[in-house]
């Protein structure tokens, strides 16, 4: 005998774990705001070191992805994102796991069938669309500002 | 139909068992049980693919040195793995030259495997089978899910694919004390959910089915049966089971045991709402539930391999997930 449709449904939801919501909000809070900081304080470091303020935000970017990447090469990234979440996973070194780990996982692959077809096979929508509404956005300022 | 399949042969045993683990299952609660454990995963092999067949070559192999056995004394090998075309299981078996038969029926294949071993051996065709099933983390997550090292956040109902493989070979002679005395066939149940991180919810329905298929086919009756142990339900799916079988056999309630929950140790690994895999409940099977019949302190259990028919093509197309979960008997009596 099998559980009516109805029933069962009604089961599945009744023994879906509570989310984790607060939880998760509150640590994504924490180490969101936390990178920020980190990425304020970096941008006052190479300002002071002799970059122009606009430059110094780029530098900071660039600094977040390469240690993003390189924590992912050495098994780290991961463990630290199972509690920030959302917390490392919005700034630009979430971005950087993910083509990183993408590329990591088609090294046995080999570099071209491998690691080339894999490297954005999770970074794609984000170059795609990024692209795209980079585009628009592009083309209606042009016609604003005309 | 569904049909019982009852032995005619009453001496279909396990003559002997092995199984291999990685890391995580080796910190597990039944960690220091296996045969052999490599902490690296990877088994000697250059990647997380060819180590699972590794890992199955191995097990098979220490199941023939306990029963000093050659790869010619059997007849046939029942063997699956989570990889496309279980590619596992022939790319680690081949070199023993054993008549082979590939079974893709997700995480049931270890009961399928022990049920057509059992079958063809019932049926006079053969002496002697050998049943393997293989899973590994690394090599599932790749094919099914994320990169190996993308920082993500699970579901607190997900489940963790076993590192881990289990092999048995049985005869017909009765050599083994643990018999195999029965079995169904699984039936393909819509689990209802298109979420593929609540493998239990997909899974529960058709254990359940089975469950209630098999003890109003069986002249047993639930108070006979010492257990029932589900494959990979995980805490979730367990949940789900026992609130089922308490409306229908309350005798069972307290019976019910999924090897998902056994493999890790909850409070000091991540694993969330416990194992899965081919593997998980073939090494439960070998690491505890096999020795515990041989001891005597079980006569009775129904082994129920629970599988999550799905691949990442179907999830995303947002289809049902798709449940099934074949049964054997065994026993010891």
């Amino acid at each position: 005998m099998i559980e009516k449709n109805e029933d069962y449904r009604k089961l599945i939801k009744k023994h879906l774990p509570r989310s984790t919501t607060i939880k998760n909000s509150i640590f994504a809070f924490l180490s969101g705001g936390a990178l920020c900081f980190m990425g304020e304080w970096l941008a006052y470091l190479y300002t002071r070191l002799g970059a122009e303020v606009k430059d110094s935000y780029l530098y900071v970017t660039l600094t977040f992805i390469v240690v993003a990447s390189l924590l992912t090469a050495f098994g780290v990234y991961d463990k630290i994102a199972r509690y920030c979440g959302a917390g490392t996973l919005l700034p630009v070194c979430g971005f950087s796991n993910s083509v990183t780990s993408s590329a990591l996982d088609g090294r046995f692959e080999g570099y071209v069938s491998g690691v080339g077809t894999k490297i954005f096979s999770l970074a794609g929508p984000v170059i795609l669309y990024s692209t795209l509404f980079g585009t628009i956005y592009g083309v209606i300022y042009y016609f604003v500002t005309r | 139909m569904r049909k019982l399949i009852k032995f005619q042969n009453k001496n279909i045993s396990f003559v002997s068992h092995g199984a291999v683990g990685g890391f995580e299952e080796a910190a597990g609660p039944l960690g220091e049980n296996f045969d052999l454990v490599d902490k690296t995963d990877l088994f000697g092999m250059k990647s997380y693919e060819m180590a699972e067949g590794e890992m199955g070559r191995l097990c098979v192999n220490i199941a023939m040195t306990k029963a000093g056995f050659k790869p010619t004394d059997i007849d046939c090998i029942f063997a699956g793995d989570l990889q496309n075309q279980c590619f596992a299981s022939s790319s680690g078996l081949y070199s023993f030259g054993i008549p082979y038969i590939g079974l893709y029926s997700a995480c049931s294949t270890m009961t399928e495997a022990l049920l057509l071993g059992a079958s063809l051996i019932d049926g006079g065709h053969i002496k002697c089978a050998c049943a393997l099933s293989t899973s590994h983390n690394s090599a599932a997550e790749r094919q099914f899910r994320t990169p190996l090292e993308y920082g993500g956040q699970r579901q607190p109902y997900a489940q963790w694919t076993a590192t881990a493989a289990g092999a048995f070979i049985l005869d017909g002679e009765g050599q083994g004390r643990v018999r195999i005395k029965d079995g169904m066939i699984g039936k393909i149940v819509d689990g209802l959910t298109t979420d593929a991180a609540n493998m239990g919810a997909a899974m529960a329905r058709s254990a359940m089915d089975t469950i209630y298929t098999y003890f109003s086919l069986s002249d047993i009756s639930p108070t006979q049966v010492d257990l029932i142990v589900t494959g990979d339900l995980g805490y979730v799916g367990s949940e789900m089971l026992r609130d089922m079988l308490g409306e229908q056999f309350p005798a069972l309630v307290g019976r019910h045991i999924d090897c998902g929950t056994l493999l890790y140790d909850r409070s000091k690994k991540d694993v969330h709402a416990g194992a899965s895999g081919c593997g998980c409940s073939a090494s439960v099977l070998s690491l505890k539930f096999i020795p515990q019949l041989e001891r005597g302190e079980l006569k009775n259990i129904l082994f129920m391999s629970t599988g999550a028919l799905m691949n990442p093509t179907g999830v995303l197309q947002k289809n049902n997930i798709l449940g099934i979960t074949p049964l054997v008997r065994l026993s010891s009596e």
